[in-house]
């Protein structure tokens, strides 16, 4: 029995069974806690890395579970966009773990990293478990266990607000599942599936049907809270400010982009992409919101003096990128838009953990206490330009890359407001992390009022390492983006041709 | 056309690049700083130098550095264009080094190592946007000049400093994203390829209405603010607030030079003489450039600021350039790629000597520099030089290239041009001759002696190096024309 024929099945179980397991061994000693949760998240990125070569050559594989045939049985079945995203989502939370561990040490209770590593794993595996799977009662399974767990990580912070931050994602991530799974109840009241593949086959001669139109509209919304679009991202400011920078980092990089993920695949594989309400096409909706979301994501961010404010601002306007690319339809804007959630991941993630060494060092989350740093925290400030000039779009950062491909898709297919809407909030973009680094480098690095220059701060080996790993791949696929884009595109070719997933 | 593969262009780049190492750790020994300097100048000049050979021998030199995305690649091509603007680059950053080593240490400025390493890392970006062989690769260093000047603009750290950076930043920024970008995405899509090609690189543009390329043209122009065109002109004057050889090397040869340089690429080498004809964007853009040449000259005579006349001045003389290429015709091209140098070399006599007595006598305004030729024999003689260049009178360089701009103008039926170009050289006398008049004919100021008190010989030198070839050019135009008449060639073979 060929053991990598079950990858696809052992890449969620694998972690899954960890989960458990950790809290056992923190009972012996607390500190192989973090071992075990980077064995497990190495394990599984190792399989996923597997099936991305082996799809990417032999193209999709589909895994019956416990050998049950769909539509009755549970199907993983894995093509491109998934492969790659897969391996995104595992990459970062690999990375996470690595960067994230003298974070963690510093911002959650000892006691706690037992728990802690506990729960980030099963928060690991409902991600990935919602993006392999090929079965949409399972997709809103993994999300409930994604967001159950996102909750806990988030109360694990120190800071007073914190719980209440938890508790308000609570409420505001239950409506989303409760309108996705109400969602879901309908399609299989008129369809009798839960198989996406089936699904897809069953609903095309119900075009029209209210039933299958109130799914839609329940999952679209359901969804778009999830990603935290404009203006349905009311719980994440809070969520990415007061969790431990840790968690910020792995949810700001991952979960909203498996929320895009997610709705590309109904939105294409699922759903008729031309679907139509009335005479609106779902796309042109999904457009609106989407440049709504990167202008007012923005241009809020602007107004943030709060640093983890402002990222997790600007995270709502970067995820409207990726809803943008996917409702205009074409190859070179899907390309780019599987592309950012791969960029976005790095850049944001890299932030995130580049903000939580600084904030933890000075004690402040404001930008203006942020002087001086870039003589004080060198390689740090450094990184944060790095990923700065990324997210801005600067040339030769893999931000840029995403960026060229949206605005050459959306001139091949016409969307000229969207050009503008793209551009616009690169300038905007250039404002408010200018406003950072101008802080950084220019503000009170001699003696504005004749003191001596402050002392360096501590930037731990262990943390500048992978920080410096990050911010080297950030322009590193920056200039040879080949081997992302050619990814990327087929990921697009896959869902756009709708033959090799069905 | 004959291309040799050889990685000449990117050493060029790359030596200044690779320099900001030793500059950054010999930080605190000064003249090992300022010898790796000079080292990558001299450097750098001799490998653009032995590419001249080459070029002028009908050759293009091509070398592919890495593709980028998938069809795209990073990759340099030397032309006569490129080479053009590279030779007078480099060759003028040795002067400028020199001459920084007597500003800085002169006025002991703080940041000096900062200061030498974002000047070497502008000048490997200004090399690779002229040795760019497609408008992918240019974009990449047009951002990237902006981002290494912006710390020489900010050099000072104080409120006026900062605000004259963050105004560049925003206007060089804010255009090159908001409107060079789509037009260079525009351009892509259109003609499925970002490679320069003298004259042209669309094709076939049939059935292509000429609106478009009128509008993607006009947001080339509008995207390349460094060329200074109004209205996107402001961030210049502002950015004076730089220390001088700054202002000397950047703001009057390296980054609007650049600028001047990317429209002459996007005007012959990406839509081409005959397609700007036949949609009449040419007339178009002459017609915004002559405003600019009147109503800037007009501004910078009512400045007393040295810097802030030059400034303007440089606004206006940037036109010229973008005029004669506006013009289509051979010799307001020629006249135009001429002028590149000549007016590098005119113009950066008048910053280094507007720096000599700011160093020798902290003097900033017109007004305060009555007489002060007495005191600054040699600087003086090196900014008459300099100015009557720029005004256009025999023996001087900048006669000859005033020359070709009339007769292009001409040739391309355009007499109202013509006319601006004469009316410019009375309001380049206008401003200039009143600092020729105060410095040499009135009193000087109360409370000063009439002794000799020139600027440190590491200043004095450069002047007199760029003055004199200021005047040489005059007399040895093939050195120019050699490397237009192969552009010119090319374009209008048939």
């Amino acid at each position: 029995m060929n053991l990598a024929v079950n990858f696809p099945a052992l890449l969620v179980t694998v972690p899954l069974i960890f989960v458990p397991v950790i809290p056992l061994l923190g009972l012996i000693n607390r500190k192989i806690c973090w071992y075990a949760a980077v064995l497990a998240i190495t394990a599984s990125f190792a399989m996923i890395m597997t099936i991305l070569a082996k799809v990417s050559t032999e193209g999709p594989i589909s895994y019956h579970l416990g050998n049950w045939a769909p539509p009755i049985g549970i199907e993983y079945r894995i093509d491109m966009l998934n492969a790659f995203v897969l391996a995104v989502i595992s990459f970062i939370s690999l990375v996470s773990l690595l960067f994230g561990k003298e974070l963690v040490e510093k911002e959650v209770p000892e006691y706690k990293h037992p728990a802690f590593y506990s729960v980030f794993i099963l928060f690991v595996v409902g991600m990935t478990g919602m993006t392999v799977t090929g079965d949409l009662f399972n997709v809103y399974v993994f999300l409930e266990i994604t967001s159950l767990s996102g909750y806990a990580l988030i109360a694990t912070s120190k800071k007073r607000y914190a719980p209440m931050a938890s508790f308000n994602y609570l409420v505001i991530g239950t409506l989303a599942a409760t309108f996705i799974v109400l969602g879901i109840g309908y399609l299989y009241m008129v369809t009798g599936t839960l198989n996406m593949a089936d699904l897809a086959e069953r609903i095309k001669p119900l075009n029209g049907s209210s039933v299958v139109l109130t799914a839609y509209a329940l999952i679209l919304m359901g969804i778009l809270i999830k990603m935290a679009v404009f203006p349905l991202h009311l719980w994440l400011p809070d969520a990415y400010t007061y969790s431990p920078s840790a968690v910020s980092a792995a949810m700001a990089a991952t979960s909203t982009k498996v929320g895009a993920y997610v709705l590309i695949r109904l939105m294409f594989s699922v759903f008729d992409i031309e679907y139509h309400v009335g005479s609106v096409p779902i796309t042109g909706i999904i457009i609106f919101f989407a440049s709504l979301s990167i202008v007012m994501g923005s241009v809020i961010a602007i107004a943030q003096t709060n640093i983890k404010k402002m990222l997790a601002y600007s995270s709502v306007g970067q995820i409207g990128y990726i809803l943008l690319a996917a409702a205009m339809v074409n190859a070179e804007a899907l390309t780019g838009g599987v592309m950012h959630i791969f960029s976005h991941a790095l850049m944001k993630g890299g932030l995130f953990f580049v903000v939580g060494l600084i904030v933890y060092n000075i004690g402040s989350e404001r930008i203006s206490d942020f002087a001086g740093i870039g003589r004080r925290m060198p390689f740090t400030a450094a990184a944060f330009t790095i990923f700065s000039l990324s997210i801005i779009g600067i040339p030769l950062t893999v931000g840029f890359v995403s960026k060229w491909y949206l605005v050459l898709g959306a001139i091949s297919s016409g969307h000229w407001y969207a050009i503008g809407v793209i551009l616009l909030s690169s300038l905007l973009t250039a404002i408010y992390f200018g406003k950072v680094i101008f802080v950084m480098y220019f503000k009170g690095g001699h003696d504005d009022h004749g003191h001596a220059p402050a002392a360096k701060l501590s930037e731990p080996m262990g943390m500048v390492i992978p920080m410096a790993f990050v911010a080297f791949l950030c322009i590193y696929f920056g200039i040879f983006a080949t081997f992302p884009v050619e990814l990327a595109a087929k990921a697009a070719e896959a869902v756009l041709g709708g033959v090799t997933w069905k | 056309m004959e291309i040799i593969y050889s990685a000449a262009p990117l050493y060029a780049v790359l030596v200044s690049l690779v320099a900001i190492i030793p500059i950054y750790l010999s930080r605190s020994n000064p003249n090992l700083r300022e010898s790796w300097t000079i080292l990558a100048a001299v450097a750098k000049f001799f490998i653009v130098l032995s590419m001249v050979p080459t070029v002028l021998g009908g050759k293009e030199i091509y070398f592919k550095l890495a593709t980028a995305y998938p069809g795209i690649d990073i990759a340099f091509k030397v032309d006569s264009l490129g080479l053009f603007f590279a030779l007078t680059a480099s060759f003028l950053w040795i002067l400028t080094s020199f001459y920084s080593i007597g500003y800085v240490r002169a006025l002991k400025e703080h940041a000096q190592t900062r200061y030498f390493i974002c000047f070497a890392g502008s000048l490997s970006v200004t090399m690779g946007a002229a040795f760019s062989a497609n408008l992918f690769t240019m974009y990449i260093f047009y951002e990237a000049l902006t981002l290494f000047t912006y710390p020489l603009i900010a050099h000072e750290e104080n409120e006026e400093a900062f605000r004259g950076a963050r105004i560049y930043l925003i206007y060089l920024l804010g255009t090159s994203i908001a409107f060079l970008l789509p037009a260079i995405l525009f351009t892509y899509f259109t003609a499925g390829t970002m490679d320069f090609r003298l004259g042209g690189i669309f094709g076939d543009t049939g059935g292509i209405h000429s609106l478009f390329f009128a509008v993607i043209f006009a947001f080339y122009i509008a995207g390349i603010a460094k060329a200074g065109i109004m209205p996107f002109h402001s961030w210049l004057p502002n950015a004076m607030v730089a220390p001088t050889p700054v202002s000397s090397l950047l703001h009057a040869v390296a980054v609007v030079k650049m600028g001047v340089f990317v429209v002459l690429r996007v005007i012959l080498y990406v839509f081409g003489v005959d397609l700007l004809k036949e949609i009449g964007a040419g007339a178009f853009l002459a017609a915004f450039a002559c405003v600019t040449i009147v109503v800037s000259s007009l501004i910078a005579m009512r400045q007393d600021n040295i810097k802030a006349r030059l400034a303007y001045s440089t606004i206006s003389q940037l036109s010229y350039i973008v005029v004669g290429a506006a013009l289509l015709s051979p010799s307001g091209i020629k006249a135009s790629i001429m002028h590149i140098t000549i007016h590098a070399f005119s113009k950066i006599s008048l910053f280094f000597w507007a720096g000599a007595v700011y160093v020798a006598l902290h003097k900033k305004y017109i007004s305060q520099i009555s007489g002060i030729a007495k005191k600054m024999p040699v600087s003086m003689a090196v900014f008459t030089i300099g100015a009557l260049s720029l005004i256009g009178i025999p023996p001087l360089s900048g006669f000859i290239s005033k020359y070709y701009f009339v007769t292009g103008a001409v040739e391309a039926g355009m007499l109202p041009v013509a006319v601006v170009f004469a009316v410019s050289s009375f309001l380049n006398a206008l401003y200039f001759l009143p600092i020729i008049y105060t410095a040499y004919m009135k009193p000087l100021d109360a409370g000063m002696d009439d002794k000799v008190t020139e600027a440190p010989l590491a200043m004095l030198i450069p002047m007199c190096v760029t003055a004199g070839v200021a005047v040489l050019l005059f007399f040895f135009p093939q050195v120019l024309t050699n490397f237009t008449d192969i552009i010119v060639a090319g374009l209008f073979a048939e």
